[in-house]
């Protein structure tokens, strides 16, 4: 294949193929708990990315994916005692079935309106999910002890834990490789750029849009599952939280949205900015008015991002990052 | 014929932008479309390749009827068009808007053959040393010839031309004229929306004017530069009819 030759294609794949595995090696708890919050962030970050980067569409309120699908998959392993990795594949497919039913309707509305449309089904779900007493209701869910035996103990069950996630943000960043290259890639950049004009040159766009909407939305089931799994319980509060939805939107934006590696990126520079802010005392209750102005910055300032920006002036380096 | 259009009509709201318009465009000609400012050219476009649906009437493309169906699809049967407000896709590359009209148009190309005939397209409309810039660097010119590039690349039966010569200066708009027979002496029909007379008298086998969006003559280029209710509706209009009457 002529994309394994392509620096912008291996990349990231590299990147977070090495480093995985590097955490592996070391087999160490606190370093596996770091990687699996920042890989977690790639992931969410590429799959929004795949939606907001290449058809321009901004969907505010993504984490109802994270919290839907991670729902599912929670009770697909815990009730119906289900394999971890099935479940988390049926989390996926859940939430991709949920945005293909809410897609149609909803990409129908354009800028502010579809960004405000998606925070209200985030809120419909938290809702939802609330009062349905299969998922627990308001207290919401717990793992029974046995579910980790099949997986050797707890402790063996969150490195099986974190080497699916491991797997699921590679293959984020292949899928999100593969679309921007396709032919469908291109008609969701036309969209993003003109969608009248594109659908004049024949882009169907309402079909396009939902099949980017469904694909977006099915990684972020599977990391919910993997999560909560990790976690051990799941609640309405944890599942929906509205500011993880503007967390994803300041990595995509602050790595540069449109591109394969700014999600990588700016889930990195942004985890690690996090993780300082959170330790030093004055900051600690401030992160997300933080998040909220470096988002503010990004938009009027860089609004490529890192990656968008050193494509730009370096064009040396347009092949290698995609 | 390639276009019937039966008694369009199209309201945006109280306005009346076209009523009962008819007519035919037989295969292989240069039809051109003129009117007034306002007269309802552009809303015409926009009805014929299902930008709008019409509030009544129908449009047959090559014998079918595609009334009311939206633009894609439309677009996929064979049928492109530029705007008179060119929309480049910015950020994308010029050869890269080229490739959309040939991945998403008649044939529905995959990206490497895409990537060629766009090659070919922009050779034709001359823009080929521009193709790895960003469409947004263009100027207005050549944001027109892109606009025909994209058309041309989706291989249509029939190609709308919206106002490609306004804006261009005298040797432009001699080598757009240019560029648009060849694209007939290829095999493709052309509707054409011109406000320099000259050049739209020259080139066109048949006229159609609009007036406040009713066909008010229908002919041959010079039945049509004489017809005292043409001249009386481009009245309003001084330079307009000095151009008209300077035929
Ligand atoms: N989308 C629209 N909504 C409301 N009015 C419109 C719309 N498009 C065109 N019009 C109106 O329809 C009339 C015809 O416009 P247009 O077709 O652009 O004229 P022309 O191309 O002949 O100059 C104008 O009065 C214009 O304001
Ligand atoms: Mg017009």
């Amino acid at each position: 294949m002529k994309a394994c030759q392509t620096p912008g294609f291996w990349l990231p794949l590299v990147i977070v193929s090495v480093w995985g595995g590097v955490v592996l090696l070391i087999h160490q708890d606190t370093m596996r708990e770091t990687a699996f919050i920042l890989l977690m962030a790639v992931g969410l970050a590429s799959s929004l990315n795949i939606l907001l980067g290449y058809t321009g569409y901004v969907s505010f309120g993504h984490i109802v994916f994270f919290g839907l699908g991670g729902y599912t998959g929670f009770y697909l392993l815990s009730a119906q005692d289900w394999p971890l990795f099935a479940a988390a594949i049926g989390g996926g497919l859940l939430s991709a079935l949920i945005a293909g039913l809410v897609g149609l309707a909803v990409l129908r509305l354009r800028g502010a309106y579809f960004a405000l449309a998606t925070i209200g089904i985030n809120e419909a779900a938290r809702a939802f999910v609330s009062n349905f007493e299969p998922y627990g209701g308001a207290t919401g869910m717990f793992v029974n002890f046995s579910v980790y035996q099949k997986y050797g103990g707890p402790g063996p069950a969150l490195w099986t834990t974190f080497i699916f996630l491991w797997i699921t943000a590679l293959a984020v960043l292949l899928v999100s490789y593969l679309v921007k290259h396709s032919r469908f890639g291109l008609g969701l950049l036309a969209i993003r750029e003109d969608e009248d004009a594109a659908m004049v040159m024949g882009v169907k766009a309402p079909q396009a849009k939902t099949i980017t909407y469904v694909i977006s939305a099915f990684f972020p089931g599977v990391i919910g599952t993997l999560y909560f799994f990790k976690n051990g319980n799941i609640e309405p509060g944890d599942a929906f939280q509205l500011h993880m939805s503007i967390e994803m939107l300041v990595m995509v934006m602050l790595g540069g949205m449109g591109t394969v590696m700014g999600p990588l990126v700016g889930a990195a520079g942004y985890q690690w900015l996090r993780g300082y802010l959170l330790t030093s005392p004055i900051f600690k209750d401030l992160h997300l008015a933080v998040a909220g102005a470096m988002l503010l910055l990004i938009i009027l300032f860089v609004p490529t991002g890192v990656v968008g920006w050193v494509r730009n002036h370096v064009r040396r380096l347009q092949k290698v990052l995609e | 014929m390639i276009l019937q259009v039966q008694d369009l009509t199209k309201r945006f709201g109280g306005l009346q932008a076209l009523t009962g318009v008819t007519f035919d465009l037989p295969e292989g000609q240069i039809l051109g479309l003129i009117g007034p400012n306002g007269a309802g050219k552009t809303t015409l476009f926009n009805v014929i390749n299902g930008v709008y649906p019409p509030t009544q009437g129908q449009v047959f493309f090559r014998g079918e009827d595609v009334t009311g169906k939206p633009s894609y699809e439309i677009a996929r049967r064979g049928l492109a068009r530029t705007h008179q407000v060119v929309r480049p896709l910015t950020d994308l590359s010029v050869r890269e808007n080229v490739m959309v009209g040939a991945c998403f148009g008649r044939e529905h190309q995959h990206l490497r053959p895409a990537a060629r005939l766009a090659d070919e397209a922009l050779t034709q409309v001359g823009l080929i040393d521009r193709a790895d810039q960003p469409s947004g660097s263009l100027n207005v010119a050549q944001k027109k010839r892109l606009e025909m590039a994209r058309a041309l690349a989706a291989k249509p039966h029939l190609i709308l031309l919206d106002e490609v010569l306004a804006g261009l200066n005298p040797s432009e708009i001699a080598s757009m004229m240019a560029t648009v027979r060849a694209i007939r002496d290829q095999g493709i029909t052309i509707l054409m929306i011109e406000h320099v007379m000259q050049a739209i008298m020259a080139i066109s086998d048949r006229i159609l004017v609009l007036d406040y969006g009713m066909l008010i003559a229908a002919g041959l280029p010079e039945e049509v530069a004489n017809n005292p209710q043409v001249i009386e509706a481009y009245l309003g209009d001084p330079k307009m009819t000095a151009q008209l009457l300077a035929e």
